[in-house]
């Protein structure tokens, strides 16, 4: 038994596991997408939208899903070092998908927001949870599927009209195996009203080098005027699988900025979706992915303009090393009310080897007349004169590099508007180019 | 300082030093003027390390130390320092960022302790000063949106700050007006002592008005065909290189 039969089997174990809770709105949810995911298969290369992307690696574990499995304790102290720190947040703690409430400190909210765990909001208020749970993203594959037919818990984020958040909030999804393969199968819930501002750090980390995989949905809604920041840096153990689905859908006026940084996982797939259903929206799509081993990181992003005068604007870059691999799809519709759309995008990549690669693609499908779009992509290599250059001034070979890869991914960094945050994923850069050096060196 | 013996050095195969010697001492400010296609910067380049240029033969001595095996970092750590023809954009790396490494790098190496922000803060705002710099400088890219004059000047800030023994200066004149000459050549003048020593290379005379050489060398299809005072720039100036030419071929005929 294995993959689909086997989440088939597990899914029988965690209903029965449930009781009592069997007939609440969640495990209507629940059961539509487990006919899904009896109807769907796993996607293959033969698949477009998965041509680069092969999972059958994925498929060959038997994953179980973390809801019937033990979940493992943390200490405060142990999780630490998991954390960005020096500035103000509140803090979310998710072990294998679950909340823990001990590892988490939420201080005083502004009224009427909440935030804390879908399994327990859904619980006390499974009316506000059913307004917008599922609503948001559709299921397109069997991962969505898989992640869909085990919705329990996640994060929930819900801002009342008119309310800012002012401190970040800080979620760390920490995500290791024990005794068995894990399935981590969070669901996300960002919710701000009109007029209202938020901003999420999603860091996404792994404990211990077992194998495990995180397949998440992320469903985000922006209403009128309000500001989102969601700012995912990914940093799972070298050996994990990560699959995330994000879907925002944006009202007038709105903006949504996402920033989504890359370091771990052995096979990584983003898709990133924003429908813009509303006049004068702004969407920015930040992504910054460094790879080296045979690490394989795959970021799909689609843009739909649906509505008139919005701007889209795109910026992903990628440092692929040894064996990575790198896949970026930037999907961009402008449908035909969309006029007076402003939309761009760019995909730069640096190969720092000459067996890395990358398959790089912008699939623009434009039906509006009047519009303002632009797409390019460049694969490189880091420029010898400017290495030259630095290293006349004293400055090591080495450290010279360093320099010049900090330097290609310092227009995606800078955008990021938490001083601390930024330093720290400055720092996780180096880190990572020096883990490089020192696995070059065995 | 610089002792450059029967130097040879090919770029993509093709030979374009064919045996240059030159003895430079502290103290001196040596000037190489030449045509077009005839070394010059090649020369700079095989002096700081430029693993473009291939060393086909003879050698240099730095301090009594072959400069030739040491790799481009440890040559200017050792005071080796070259103002470029066409300084580097670095989109990314702000000035403050690449002083502040190379400083501190040049510093270890020697052991020294690294500068505190504050002794760095100091440092910058006294050179800049001596060039007339304006001190947000500091915190723009480097070389990002420099006009040609801005760059050499940075060139010419980078040497103040980093103390140099020796100087290669690359036609730092190229493309400068004459107030910016004048800026260029104080800062090389108020810099000069009689510890470092500078090798300028010019296509021009100009630049000499205002660096005054003690010797001029003329170089001429990858060899020193002709060396004297500084009279001889302006001879140059004055007859172009052509003669020079019609007295290597007859030198050669003989």
């Amino acid at each position: 038994m294995t993959g689909k039969e086997f989440y088939i089997e597990n899914f029988n174990t965690f209903q029965m596991k449930l009781n009592g809770q069997s007939e609440s709105f969640l495990n209507e949810i629940r059961k539509e997408a487990m006919d899904r995911l009896s109807e769907l298969e796993f996607p293959t290369n033969r698949n477009e939208e998965w041509k680069y992307t092969d999972v059958s690696p994925i498929l060959k574990h038997n994953f179980i899903p973390a809801v019937n499995t033990t979940i493992p304790e943390f200490t405060k102290e142990e999780i630490k070092k998991f954390l960005f720190h020096n500035f103000d947040y509140h803090l979310l703690v998710f072990v294998n998908g679950f909340f823990s409430s001990e590892l988490s400190i939420i201080s005083q909210l502004p009224k009427g927001v909440v935030v804390g765990s879908l399994k327990k909001i859904s619980k006390e208020d499974p009316e506000l949870i059913s307004r917008y749970v599922n609503k948001i993203s559709k299921i397109e594959n069997a991962f969505n599927a898989l992640n869909t037919a085990y919705i329990l818990d996640g994060l929930v984020v819900i801002v009342p009209d008119g309310i800012a958040v002012e401190k970040p909030i800080q979620v760390l999804y920490l995500n290791t195996s024990e005794n068995e393969l894990v399935l981590s199968l969070p669901r996300n819930l960002i919710i701000a009203g009109k007029n209202s501002q938020v901003s999420v750090i999603a860091n996404y980390s792994g404990f211990g080098d077992k194998l495990y995989f995180n397949n998440i949905t992320t469903e985000i809604f922006v209403d009128e005027y309000a500001v989102v920041d969601l700012c995912k840096v990914q940093s799972e153990n070298e050996n994990s699988y990560h699959i995330e689905k994000v879907q925002a859908q944006q009202k007038k006026n709105s903006l949504f900025n996402h920033y989504n940084v890359t370091f771990g996982g052995a096979i990584v797939r983003n898709d990133i979706n924003s429908l813009l259903d509303g006049e004068n929206t702004e969407t920015h799509y930040y992504g910054l992915y460094m790879a080296n081993g045979k690490q394989h990181v795959d970021n799909h992003t689609f843009i739909d303009h649906a509505k008139p005068n919005c701007m889209s604007n795109e910026l992903y870059k990628g440092i692929l090393d040894d064996n990575s691999r790198g896949v970026f799809n930037g999907k961009i519709i402008v449908r035909q009310d969309a006029q007076k759309t402003n939309a761009y995008q760019q995909n730069k990549t640096i190969l720092l080897s000459k067996s890395a690669t990358i398959d790089t693609k912008p699939q623009l499908e434009i039906f509006a007349d009047d519009v303002k779009c632009s797409h390019g992509a460049t694969v490189g290599h880091l420029d010898e004169i400017s290495e030259f250059y630095i290293r006349s001034r004293g400055v090591p070979q080495e450290l010279a590099k360093s320099m010049l890869i900090r330097a290609f991914a310092n227009d995606v960094i800078e955008t990021i508007k938490i001083e601390p945050l930024k330093e720290q994923i400055n720092h996780m850069i180096f880190d990572h180019l020096h883990r490089v050096e020192i696995e070059n060196e065995k | 300082m610089l002792s450059i013996k029967d130097l040879h050095a090919n770029v993509e195969g093709k030979e374009i030093l064919k045996g240059i010697n030159l003895e430079i001492k502290a103290g001196e400010v040596h000037a190489i003027m030449g045509p077009n296609g005839s070394g010059k910067s090649t020369l700079a380049n095989v002096l700081t390390g430029n693993k473009s240029y291939e060393v086909t033969g003879g050698g240099v001595l730095f301090d009594g130390k072959n400069l030739l095996e040491l790799d481009t970092e440890t040559r200017a750590r050792q005071g080796m320092f070259l103002a470029f023809q066409y300084p580097v954009e670095i989109p990314g790396i702000s000035n403050a960022t690449f002083l502040k490494t190379a400083l501190n790098e040049i510093r270890k190496y020697k052991g020294e302790a690294e500068l505190t922000p504050k002794q760095f803060l100091e440092k910058i705002k006294e050179k800049a000063k001596i060039l007339g710099l304006d001190e947000t400088l500091i915190s723009r890219y480097v070389n990002v949106g420099f006009s040609g004059g801005e760059k050499k000047r940075n060139e010419i800030f980078q040497m103040l700050m980093l103390e140099p023994k020796f100087v290669l200066l690359d036609e730092t004149d190229s493309g400068l007006d004459i107030d910016a000459l004048r800026i260029v050549s104080d800062g090389v003048n108020v810099y000069k002592n009689g510890k470092n020593a500078f090798l300028v290379i010019t296509h021009y005379q100009r630049l000499l008005n205002y660096i005054q050489p003690d010797f001029v060398h003329v170089l001429y299809k990858g060899r020193i065909i002709k060396s004297g005072g500084k009279e001889l720039a302006l001879e140059l100036e004055e007859k172009g290189y052509d003669w020079i030419k019609t007295e290597e071929v007859e030198t050669e005929n003989a």
